[in-house]
């Protein structure tokens, strides 16, 4: 059994480590997600697996509860009117704006890897010659991206938004699941990457895709997350955030795809 | 109101079918076998199919190839619905007409993904 304390400590540690909301009222949630990770990690119950993470906070532990705790699920081409915009519109705005130098592509909480390797597939799928892209994801979860490397997904994950002809195209059967093809998987390089960190390591993108996290953060969170990602855009660069997310201080380019720029960047092209 | 013709020998299945695409919005029929939806067709073009692979009688990929050369028969999004999960039989469903394709098990979700990329959603 968690106790009231034991959940306010749970929700503050995800908050701590990832910048996660996670109401300390919602005790069936909280409970039922905790479950699963505690058998898998070799508790004998849930309360053993609180203890260890009291113990030892900062473990390895921590990053086990941030990943029960945060919404992963997801679906191929979430949106997918947006992807046709990037392909179509955004990608080769950028590259034309580049002189023919690779636009850098980054997906910056890939979860499983459905939202990079659906661009991947329609650029590799693109008719004539596709926009020279690197494209790059990160995740704060190992397992998640342990998933997204394999590019193994059941059968229920691979109907979620993804075309059969593309199925068909791009993955073979194994066992009960769907394996991506190696020439799509080796299009992304993928590297762990937790948001609240510092950014600067990793250079700038001309793309940055960050959809669907920010609802998930702490107001604060989210402001830190804006800022550091629009310090991490390329001049001229986009990001592309959830239809639904929050925006802070961006500045929209084609909302209704969910496409803004930095604020300064706006200035100064209109300038 | 958009029409769907769920084909299925399982009336479970076409139970549940007929809740997920009436909660989608769609007025469903129901044929057991490739026969009955062909007489189906012929009276009404419906302006989906969801098709069962294998029926007795008449079975699902039998029934496409009678229905694309009907005439009209081009127009209906024929959607396959089958617990055939082998990747060389969907391409085969797919170059005989099928617009799309599902394994059973399916949900809700699954099925309105499916015409929301098939320009059929409501
Ligand atoms: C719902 S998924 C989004 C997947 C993808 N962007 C999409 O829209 O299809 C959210 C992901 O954010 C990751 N995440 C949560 N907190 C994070 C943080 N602080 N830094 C990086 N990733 C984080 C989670 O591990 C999860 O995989």
């Amino acid at each position: 059994m968690i106790e009231p304390t034991d959940r306010a400590f749970l929700a503050d540690l995800c908050l701590q480590r990832a910048g996660l909301q996670v109401d300390p009222e919602k005790a069936y949630l909280i409970d039922s997600r905790i479950a699963p990770v505690a058998r898998r990690e070799g508790f004998a119950s849930p309360r053993d697996f609180v203890d260890a993470l009291r113990a030892d906070p900062d473990g390895r532990m921590s990053w086990a509860l941030v990943e029960a705790l945060s919404q992963s699920e997801t679906d191929f081409f979430r949106d997918r009117r947006v992807f046709v915009h990037l392909v179509d519109e955004v990608l080769p705005a950028l590259a034309a704006a580049h002189g023919g130098q690779p636009v850098r592509v980054w997906s910056a909480a890939c979860g499983a890897g459905q939202e990079i390797y659906s661009l991947a597939m329609m650029l590799a799928d693109a008719p004539g010659t596709p926009t020279a892209t690197e494209l790059y994801a990160s995740d704060l979860s190992e397992r998640a991206l342990e998933k997204a490397q394999a590019g193994l997904y059941s059968q229920f994950e691979i109907q979620r938004g993804l075309p059969a002809r593309t199925l068909v195209r791009h993955f073979e059967k194994q066992g009960d699941s769907f394996v991506l093809s190696p020439r799509i998987r080796q299009m992304i390089r993928w590297r762990r990457v937790n948001l609240l960190d510092d950014l600067s390591r990793l250079g700038q993108f001309d793309l940055i895709l960050c959809r669907h996290l920010l609802p998930q953060l702490a107001p604060g969170a989210q402001a830190l997350v804006l800022a550091q990602l629009q310090r991490s855009l390329a001049p001229g660069g986009r990001l592309v955030l959830g239809l639904r997310d929050p925006t802070g201080d961006l500045v929209a380019v084609d909302p209704a795809f969910g496409v803004y720029a930095a604020p300064s960047e706006a200035a100064r092209s209109a300038a | 109101m958009k029409t769907c013709l769920v084909v299925d020998d399982s009336r479970v299945i076409r139970k549940v079918a007929r809740r997920i695409l009436e909660d989608l919005g769609f007025e469903v029929a129901e044929a057991s076998d490739g026969l009955e939806a062909m007489a189906w067709c012929s009276a009404v073009m419906p302006d989906m199919i969801l098709l069962d692979w294998r029926m007795p009688g008449m079975d699902g990929l039998e029934f496409l190839r009678r229905l694309r050369a009907e005439p009209g028969g081009e127009t209906p999004k024929v959607v396959f619905c089958s617990a055939e999960t082998d990747l060389d039989r969907i391409s085969e469903a797919l170059d005989t007409g099928a617009d799309e394709y599902i394994m059973k098990p399916f949900d809700g979700g699954i099925v309105a993904g499916k015409l929301d990329y098939l320009g059929l959603a409501a």
